[in-house]
């Protein structure tokens, strides 16, 4: 599979609307033919956690539509409301299923089904104090010469 | 509608879920065979001629009908 096209993706982002686009790439990369890898660093190892709590927040996002214009209303204060973190992860979760969008874990299990390969940044577990026994299995560890390697040989290459 | 092998309902599913099914589905099927896919995402249209000219995998008709989109690729 040496003449594959290969696809290397920079996960860094622990949100849940930013969680998609590496998994959604990667799944179909990989249906497509592409040898896929990607690298989980910093908030992006969120991602890798076998329960996983992903939230989306409104705060600091002038782009996300809220209910009742209160983007419009209040576009600081009321992204600040104490319990919108949980009330707009909980609608995007929500909208999201009404449309057929796949769930994380769905795509994230189809990514390993498909042999994307992925890599937790050792660095930033140890700097976290995160457990790698709380990571998915089939996982594997490695720092920047490691994602180099495969990125090094790749056709396209993304930071997320 | 040409005759086919296999069929795969991916109505209601939305991207990229038609495409990863469609390409789990023809792994398990012979070179030659045809798969029938039925879906409602508008988006598949573009992406299904996408995923046949990426694979090698013939899109052999693709076609709306009554708000559901129709697809017939042949494995290669």
């Amino acid at each position: 599979m040496s003449d594959a096209k290969k696809l290397a993706i920079i996960a860094t982002k622990g949100t849940l609307d930013w969680a998609y686009p590496p998994f959604i790439l990667a799944s179909t990369a990989a249906a497509l033919g592409y040898e896929t890898q990607i690298f989980f660093t910093f908030y992006g190892l969120q991602l890798l956690r076998k329960k996983l709590a992903l939230k989306v927040s409104p705060l600091g996002n002038p782009g996300m539509p809220m209910p009742m214009g209160m983007d419009k209303w209040f576009p600081v204060l009321g992204t600040a409301i104490p319990g919108m973190q949980a009330v707009m992860t909980a609608m995007m979760k929500s909208k999201m299923k009404s449309k057929g969008v796949a769930s994380v874990e769905e795509l994230r299990s189809l990514c390993q089904e498909a042999d994307v390969k992925m890599i937790a940044c050792q660095m930033t577990v140890d700097l976290f104090d995160m457990s790698p026994s709380s990571f998915v299995d089939g996982i594997e560890f490695g720092g920047a010469a490691t994602f180099f390697e495969f990125a090094g040989e790749s056709d396209i290459c993304l930071y997320i | 509608m040409a005759n086919f092998d296999q069929e795969l309902d991916a109505s209601g599913l939305n991207c990229p879920l038609p495409i990863l099914r469609a390409k789990k589905s023809l792994a398990g099927m012979e070179g030659g065979q045809v798969l029938h896919i039925i879906a409602t995402d508008p988006g598949s249209v573009k992406d299904f001629e996408a995923f046949s000219k990426q694979t090698g995998n013939e899109l052999m008709e693709s076609r709306e009908d009554g708000g559901k989109f129709h697809f017939l690729i042949k494995k290669a």
